[in-house]
């Protein structure tokens, strides 16, 4: 699977393109998009920065997708996840799943996304009328990524 | 030793990277911990809620009773929060 760490955007139709053409076996090809939203709680959000630890960042990424290329038949996926000053409406992170059936393709691409919330080190610094702060990490998140393990 | 601070840490510190002789009675990295918190009050403020400290040594996730026997880099920051 490919893994990219990027401060640019991302094309989701060329990335899906580059991994589906020329291919006849792929029954299913779900995607996930991840994006900066404009509110939290009753907050507004102006901009968003993402920090994360090189080298590390993409090393997790890459041990969550084999971890998905373990549980289901997968036939090739992409993870890209930007970092860097980003603004409301702006993709974050990308990834899709191909497998011959929808079942694994849905389940690989909650998988990834559950575990990467938790455990690839990225950290969300919002900017909002009142300021800057770091975002919480979420209990429920956890619980999330830890339903997987049972 | 290279010493490495993300996010609300590296804020808190001043810094990203570091590079420290550290006495040879540091075994753990909650020995780490401990004597970094001796080099002054911005490292006391960092590491004061150690539920919400993770820790990597050389990129890989570790426990606060792990050795640092043979490592080259300690990462700390917050629990994440990408996606």
């Amino acid at each position: 699977m490919k893994v990219l760490v990027q401060s640019d955007d991302f094309d989701i139709a060329a990335e899906i393109n580059e991994l589906t053409q020329g291919r006849t076996d792929v029954g299913a090809v779900v995607s996930f998009t991840g994006l900066v939203r404009d509110f939290h709680g009753d907050q507004k959000i102006n901009q968003m920065t993402l920090e994360h630890f090189p080298g590390m960042a993409e090393k997790q990424l890459k041990t969550i997708c084999v971890q998905a290329g373990k549980r289901w038949p997968l036939q090739g996926g992409t993870v890209i996840h930007r970092y860097g000053p980003l603004y409301p409406g702006d993709q974050i992170v990308l990834v899709v799943i191909l497998s011959a059936h929808r079942e694994a393709a849905f389940e690989a691409a909650e998988f990834i996304m559950d575990w990467l919330k938790t455990d690839a080190p990225f950290w969300k610094k919002e900017q909002t009328s009142t300021g800057a702060r770091w975002v919480n990490a979420k209990e429920s998140d956890t619980e999330k990524s830890e339903k997987w393990l049972k | 030793m290279e010493i490495l601070y993300f996010a609300r840490l590296r804020e808190t510190i001043g810094h990203s990277c570091e590079t420290r002789d550290l006495p040879a009675d540091i075994i753990s990295v909650a020995d780490l911990i401990d004597h970094l918190t001796t080099q002054g009050p911005q490292y006391v403020a960092a590491f004061e809620n150690m539920d919400v400290i993770r820790v990597a040594v050389d990129q890989a996730y570790v426990g606060l009773d792990h050795s640092l026997e043979g490592c080259r880099e300690v990462a700390f920051f917050p629990p994440m929060t990408g996606g």
